[in-house]
């Protein structure tokens, strides 16, 4: 093949912008141990129900919003961010576009995080699950996300490489359907400085929340991990990725089926019955181009399994991809109507979200910061490797704890909830069911505690990496002539 | 009703859905065709980046495009057996309505003939019998104990079960026509007619002496003669009228809180309160058993 670099301008003696990817990555694990130690808390409140204190500010209602809020945008959001100005300058051989915008990223998220933990407590919420944020957040959203496009696309259209890695696009994908859903769901009237009315009523409000709801784990938690998936897995096993065609036809698929799935969030409700189908068989769909993301994944091992003995981080991040493709199993059958009228309502959804959140996302992002932040910071590798090893422990125990105790209260109570005596009254109330799931309400607080000290070691962990070396500065290698 | 506001869109969702299906297919059929021209020995597709990331030229998994396949298949058949493309019914003509209306007629079918026997059974009995009672406890666990607790003892704005004391009647007739067909209880804001602010006040003194509750009685006396405001509902004793749901004053129980702060505050504002009605949900046969069930609540102690 033809050298396909060899027209690109080569620029010597420039550096890659790492300064924003520094404030990222420590925000993104501080925000974890925030966002995971109010998930504890609310768990916790799930079995004694005194832990609310019987005040307002610290109810489960207003928590739990924040615990979702600190671990998806404050926590995913400052990887992605990180990763994905990572990812992108060096995949395209040049600096960031526009650094002082994407400083401004930095600082306009922290901004969002901040009045999202102020604001929530306080009861300010649009009462849209994942986008609860008060209107003038939205707007602050809105401009930070515009802002992360034009440095992210920028930094594409400058780029030193020709062709664009497979990362990239699913970077891409993530960024612009990510600013899509946020501005068409959060469209509300305000009513004062704090409160506002959906744009749109009824079933159509409920359709369009969950065309964003499901819709932020298919960009948000899926494309924008992927991402993050295809640079660092091939880095940290040194081996290339499985396929080129499988990039292409899963990233398309993924991409396209996604948009279809949210009504499966709606099944029998008053929504009508084509949705429901339309949703339910996209979904179905949704599995092979999911998968394949997994197989790209783990198939880029073959000739370094030997390397998961002793590397953590590949560890993270394989056993990452492993969840990945367990919760996207889990995800078509759930949305089957018949296997749905069970699962709905019931923590078995709970458990499904937690082995995608924790397994896949959580430790995908882990992963890539343990190898990011000692280059960072000038450092061979991080100050412990004992301490990841600990860290993958205590999270996969965690998950498993976590995950399977869902499953088991969560069957148990749609069990419950459809068991009916002979005289067609059923068997048991609501309260016996709540009753019923105590015992792995503890089990799950008690998995989502391990899951919060292997953050915790992390936190130390990179706080010795980043206070022992100093800023690391870059050099953008020469863009070599390829064969 | 149909859920489309013109023939347009019908079309438009049935093309970019079965179209977009169709181009997963297409779009497989085409990837599994992609050669890259790579070295012998090589098998990548020649690109680099970042010093040493690369992809290998491997095809798609067989086991994996059949999954795909299969999927692809199993949502084509799906369109076409069930609602889905557009305003097309589906095959199966099957709707969510359709489903439970069938299953709900099944369960009421069979069972019939248990019901049967209680619906020739006087309340007195019904609420003795032990299947019977059996049954209007679970009914009223499962739907009525979400709002009157339980223990049947109701909370504020919910009425108390168990105290004989009935705002619409108690008697087993009065209670199912309750479940049947709900309640709405309304007491206008009535302020204006009474008076001023003073003989709000009084008027509320005057309530409280009604039931002997603590009360000014100076206050009580100038009130007594504004509750005739209030006596075209409550009557001129105070001791209401079920016929149009309105309570008790003299009993010294107080749905929407005791004392005279509360009763000013409902002469100020009034108040509407709901009960659901639950003909829809339950056949008349459990509406009986159930009504025999909430009956003998407060007489068969």
């Amino acid at each position: 093949m033809e050298n396909i670099d060899t027209h690109s301008i080569t620029r010597g003696g420039n550096t890659y912008h790492d300064g924003v990817i520094r404030q990222f990555s420590i925000m993104a694990v501080v925000w974890g141990v925030v966002g995971m130690l109010v998930g504890v808390i609310i768990a916790s409140q799930l079995v004694w129900p005194e832990l609310n204190l019987g005040l307002p500010w610290t109810s489960f209602g207003r928590l739990r919003p924040l615990h979702t809020n600190a671990v998806i945008f404050a926590f995913g959001g400052c990887t992605l961010f990180a990763t994905s100005y990572y990812v992108v300058q060096r995949t395209c051989q040049t600096a960031l576009f526009m650094p002082k915008l994407a400083s401004f990223t930095f600082w306009g998220w922290q901004l969002v995080i901040v009045a999202a933990a102020i604001s929530l407590p306080l009861g300010y919420t649009q009462g849209k699950e994942y986008a609860e944020l008060e209107w003038p957040i939205d707007l602050l959203i809105a401009v930070v996300w515009v802002s992360y496009a034009i440095v992210f696309f920028g930094t594409i259209a400058k780029r030193n490489i020709k062709h664009i890695y497979v990362a990239n696009w699913f970077f891409g994908a993530f960024i612009l359907t990510v600013a899509l859903l946020h501005i068409v769901n959060s469209a509300a009237i305000p009513a004062g400085y704090m409160k506002s009315y959906s744009a749109y009523a009824g079933v159509q409000d409920a359709m369009v929340q969950w065309w964003y709801g499901h819709n932020a784990v298919g960009f948000f938690l899926t494309a924008g991990f992927l991402g993050i998936m295809y640079y660092f897995v091939p880095k940290q096993a040194g081996r290339p990725v499985y396929s080129y065609s499988l990039s292409i036809i899963h990233f398309w698929a993924l991409i396209f089926t996604y948009m279809w799935a949210g009504p499966h969030h709606l099944h029998y409700t008053a929504l009508p019955d084509w949705t429901q189908s339309l949703g339910m068989v996209f979904s179905l769909v949704l599995l092979a181009p999911s998968w394949g993301g997994m197989i790209n994944g783990i198939m880029t091992m073959s000739g370094a399994w030997h390397k998961l003995r002793t590397d953590p981080i590949l560890r993270f991040l394989i056993v990452s991809l492993s969840f990945y493709g367990m919760s996207t199993f889990e995800g078509p059958m759930m949305a089957i109507k018949t296997v749905n009228s069970l699962s709905h309502y019931t923590d078995w959804t709970v458990g499904h979200v937690h082995s995608g959140a924790l397994g896949w996302v959580g430790m995908v992002s882990m992963g890539a910061l343990y190898f990011m932040i000692p280059k960072l910071f000038g450092k061979k590798e991080m100050h412990s490797i004992k301490a990841i090893e600990l860290h993958f422990w205590l999270a996969t125990v965690g998950i498993v704890l976590y995950i399977s105790a869902l499953w088991i209260s969560g069957v148990m109570e749609g069990l419950m909830w459809r068991a009916i005596n002979v005289d067609g009254t059923l068997t048991y109330t609501f309260v016996e069911s709540v009753k019923a799931k105590t015992p792995y309400y503890i089990i799950r607080m008690l998995g989502g505690l391990l899951y919060l000290s292997g953050m915790s070691i992390m936190l130390w962990n990179v706080i010795k990496t980043a206070t022992s070396g100093k800023a690391a500065i870059v050099a953008i290698p020469p863009v070599h002539a390829h064969a | 009703m149909s859920d489309f506001t013109s023939n347009f869109w019908p079309i438009f969702i049935t093309v970019i859905a079965v179209g977009g299906i169709l181009a997963c297919a297409l779009g497989l059929w085409l990837t599994s065709r992609i050669k890259v021209a790579s070295k012998p020995g090589d098998n990548t597709s020649g690109h680099v980046w970042d010093e040493d990331i690369r992809e290998m030229n491997n095809p798609l998994p067989r086991w994996w495009v059949g999954m795909f396949i299969f999927t692809i298949i199993f949502a084509l058949f799906y369109l076409v057996a069930y609602p889905g493309a557009g305003s097309y019914a589906g095959k199966l003509g099957w709707t969510s309505t359709n489903q439970y209306e069938k299953e709900v007629a099944a369960a009421n079918k069979a069972l019939e003939p248990m019901y049967a026997k209680f619906t020739a059974m006087s309340a007195e009995d019904l609420s003795k019998n032990p299947e019977a009672k059996a049954i209007g406890e679970r009914l009223f666990m499962n739907n009525c104990a979400q709002c009157h607790g339980s223990d049947a003892r109701g909370s504020r704005g919910f009425p108390n079960l168990t105290d004989n004391d009935w705002i619409h009647g108690g008697s087993p007739e009065k209670i199912k026509e309750t479940i049947t067909g709900g309640r709405i209880g309304m007491m206008p804001p009535i302020a204006a007619a009474v008076g001023t602010a003073e003989d709000v006040k009084n008027v509320a003194n005057y309530v409280l002496s009604l039931s002997g509750s603590m009360h000014d009685s100076g206050r009580s006396g100038l009130g007594q003669d504004k509750f005739a405001v209030c006596a075209a509902c409550h009557g001129a004793d105070g001791k209401g009228n079920q016929d149009i749901g309105a309570p008790n004053l003299t009993d010294n129980i107080w749905l929407h809180g005791a004392g005279e702060a509360a009763i000013i505050k409902r002469i100020n504002e009034g108040k509407v309160n709901q009960m659901p009605a639950w003909e829809t949900k339950f056949t008349p046969a459990q509406i009986q058993v159930l009504a025999a069930y909430v009956w003998g609540l407060s007489n068969n102690k």
